[in-house]
């Protein structure tokens, strides 16, 4: 087979693991779970030969043209670079993980065949945003992501939370996809074509007529799937889906399509210093802001969304001072750190059965009853606070020189400025970011009362994976010596001075956090407070299912929660309220865009009853009331009928003798 | 003779008849006067056609086909009045008012209304 046969295999058959799914699903509920786990697998492996073959050389172009469309021609093209098959092997890993771990946490779901499925079909368009060459095609699987995303989010549909949530993540991405579908349709003119090289050509040549506005409209799409400010809203709310799905859309994968296109199209965005600009702010408010909402949040999963939200972030700032190569080093470690925080969750909520760190606080022993998601996460956290030597530590670095680079002004085209934007933001993000790791861990493993029920050992299908990302989490950051030959060359080892900096301000924070929550863990005694679903028998998405519905009427807010021994209640002091509630940024977009919106649809409805139907009713009664006055003459008496007939007759004839003779 | 008297003997009749159709109240005289009625413009029909002097008399044939449609009409008319008044008990026009519009438009009574019809034709 060759590269490129391999390679359209790799979308090929999760699509059909989905179709198969789908159609299996009720006739043979034995070949369900094969067929969710299977063909992903395969894809993977082939993924991996993909990566093999191409082994970071020249880029491989290969395309075919369905039928002509008369303007500008769509064409089904791959593009295989190292950015691309790299992703595909991170993409391809993680799901067939997240499959493994979903055969045991929804294990009597009885939606499991239609979720499983959607997840086959998700992993099958986000290979083809991965590998597809062109930009009509990778819309397509864009779009087929978005939808999934809906669909997963709402798996638990019977909660309000999860019907909102799903409601909103589309909506929101979907406001984010009309402006970058202009911004496609912009390129594609100025271009000739919808082919992304064709179009890296045309822009670092210098040909795109609007190359600002054409950025920005690309933007607005990025930031949608991306998660970026101000469309982040959607991904802490999209934490009501079960984990597995928080762990392979909303961490690994999806969420980074925006930040891999803007790699893709990088030389269309390096056209315009002011898109360099605005993505350096965006990633600078996003970073900073979501570390501070991650401290103050409550659920355990929400703490990992808006963690996930800092990270793309910074993702974003790599490439706003116009590093790919550490863009994308970025997003590969944090998918793989990430998807087993996530997965860690799932087992510490199924364990401790809440969501809620204030009630895994006052659990003492919850270690040691899921020792493997102890370890794992106490390492994955350590990575995510990029403390040396695990892969979060090189990716950061790599964001950070890369930043520290732009800011000397050794960057051709990115005004020191936004370097200078993007470092600051970084360093203080890094230190928020290891006050939240630590602040997760201490409150979820460091409890202290009465101890954690004996739910037995965790399925092994769950703890395994667990391991299986470890591996990444662990040992990616060597990586960095021998990345640079896939990407683009540039050097993505850590620098003395960056070093230092980042990991001095992750210590910073750690100690930080420690020396707080040693003065409020005391206070957990004083104050119980928590609420446990205990379904040791049933699947682990029950008790998730149930902890997300109770979370609300437990704690007063859905993100947040009334407890005075939080050391990030501690740290934050009056942030801390506005902090747990995303800044009130659904509040603002409440005023800004819904209640106009409300107010549109009111006037709107108002025009239609009172405004047209009153002409659509009158067109009726007016009618109805002349036959009503007509009808009055029907007396039912024939002599009187053939009274006014003569009358008739005589006016009519007198009429006539007047006409004919002229008077 | 002048063509003055039948035209004016057929007025009167013609007068009487829509007087008859118009006052009287028992149906059997209505469709009399309905026949003085089509006399008087029989009789017009024949004075015109002499005082024409039409070679083919289409006057006068006309008036033999009046005569026979007015013969099958008072058949039918008399055959209705005849059913209307065993069904009834009576033939008077005032009170056979069935096809008035109600004041109410009200649905039940209309059906009511009906069901007795429907008995009554029964």
């Amino acid at each position: 087979m060759t590269t490129t046969t391999t390679a359209a295999l790799v979308p090929l058959l999760p699509f059909l693991g989905a179709v198969g799914g789908i159609l299996a699903g009720r006739r043979a509920p034995g070949l369900v779970r094969p067929l969710a786990l299977l063909p992903t697998a395969v894809a993977a492996v082939l993924a991996v030969v993909v990566a093999w073959q191409q082994g970071g050389g020249r880029a491989l172009d290969a395309s075919t043209r369905l039928t002509p469309t008369g303007s500008v021609p769509v064409d089904l093209a791959l593009h295989l670079d190292g950015f691309a098959v790299l992703v595909a092997v991170l993409v391809g890993v993680v799901a067939t993980c997240v499959q493994l771990y979903s055969t045991a946490y929804l294990r009597d779901d009885p939606r499991y065949p239609s979720y499983a499925a959607l997840v086959s079909l998700f992993t099958s368009a986000m290979l083809l945003v991965v590998y597809s060459g062109d930009l009509m095609v990778l819309l397509v699987g864009w779009e087929v992501m978005g939808i999934c995303s809906y669909f997963l989010v709402g798996h638990y549909w019977e909660t309000e939370a999860a019907r909102a949530a799903s409601l909103k993540a589309f909506l929101v991405t979907k406001l984010g996809d009309v402006p970058f579908l202009i911004g496609v349709f912009a390129l594609a003119d100025d271009a000739g074509t919808f082919r992304i090289d064709g179009i890296v050509r045309t822009a670092a040549s210098g040909d795109l007529s609007h190359p600002t506005l054409t950025a920005l409209l690309l933007l607005a799409g990025v930031a949608g799937k991306s998660a970026q400010f101000p469309l982040h809203t959607w991904l802490p709310d999209a934490m009501a889906g079960p984990t597995p799905v928080s762990a392979l859309i909303h961490a690994a994968t999806m969420v980074a399509a925006g930040v891999y296109l803007v790699a893709r199209l990088l030389p269309v965005f390096a056209a315009s210093t002011a898109a360099l600009a605005v993505l350096a702010a965006m990633a600078a408010v996003t970073m900073v802001g979501s570390a501070v909402a991650a401290l103050a949040q409550d659920d355990i999963k929400r703490v990992l969304a808006y963690s996930t939200v800092g990270q793309l972030g910074y993702m974003t700032g790599a490439l706003a001072v116009g590093d790919r190569g550490a863009a994308v080093f970025h997003l590969v470690s944090h998918g793989a750190f990430k998807a087993l925080l996530f997965l860690g969750a799932g087992v510490v909520i199924h364990a401790a059965g809440t969501n809620s760190l204030a009630a895994t606080a006052r659990m003492g022993g919850l270690a040691k009853r899921v020792p493997d998601a102890f370890w794992t996460m106490t390492v994955a956290l350590l990575a995510l606070a990029a403390i040396p030597p695990f892969s979060g530590f090189f990716s950061k670095e790599a964001v950070l020189g890369a930043a520290e680079h732009a800011a000397q002004g050794e960057a051709d085209g990115i005004p020191g400025a936004v370097g200078w934007t993007v470092l600051v933001a970084g360093l203080l993000t890094a230190l928020l970011t290891a006050a939240y790791a630590t602040r997760l861990w201490l409150l979820a493993f460091r409890g202290s009362g009465q101890e954690a029920a004996d739910h037995g050992r965790q399925p092994a299908a769950m703890t395994s994976v667990l391991w299986v990302l470890f591996v990444p989490t662990v040992a990616l950051g060597l990586a960095a010596w021998k990345l640079p030959d896939w990407f683009d060359g540039g050097s993505l080892t850590p620098t003395l001075t960056t070093s230092l900096l980042s990991t001095g301000c992750a210590l910073a924070g750690v100690l930080v956090v420690t020396a707080a929550w040693r003065r409020t863990a005391a206070l957990t005694a004083r104050t119980p407070l928590g609420a446990v679903a205990a379904d040791p028998e049933e699947a682990p998405a029950v008790s998730e299912e149930e902890a997300i519905a109770t979370h609300e009427a437990a704690y007063g807010s859905v993100s947040g929660a009334q407890d005075p021994a939080d050391p990030g209640r501690l740290l934050l002091g009056p942030l801390h309220r506005h902090a747990a509630a995303g800044f009130h940024l659904d509040a603002v977009v409440h005023a800004v865009a819904v209640r106009p919106a409300r107010g549109a649809a009111r006037l709107a409805r108002f025009l239609d009853r009172e405004v047209v139907e009153t002409y659509v009713r009158g067109a009726a009664s007016a009618p109805g009331l002349l036959g009503a006055a007509v009808r009055r003459a029907q007396t039912g008496n024939t002599q009187t009928y053939l009274s006014v007939l003569f009358a008739g007759s005589v006016v009519l004839a007198v009429a006539a003798v007047l006409v004919a003779s002229g008077a | 003779m002048h063509l003055i008297y039948p035209a004016i003997l057929a007025a009167l009749l013609f007068c009487t008849g829509l007087y008859g159709v118009l006052a009287r109240r028992n149906a059997i005289l209505v469709l009399m006067s309905v026949e003085l009625m089509l006399n008087a413009v029989n009789l017009n029909l024949v004075a015109f056609d002499v005082w024409l002097r039409d070679e083919l008399h289409a006057g006068q044939a006309l008036t033999l086909f009046t005569i026979a449609i007015a013969a099958a009409e008072i058949g039918i008319g008399l055959a209705i009045v005849l059913l209307v008044h065993r069904n009834r008990g009576t033939a008077d026009l005032d009170r056979l008012r069935d096809l008035r519009e109600d004041e109410t438009t009200d649905g039940t009574t209309g059906a009511t209304d009906r069901e007795q019809k429907a008995e009554a034709a029964s």
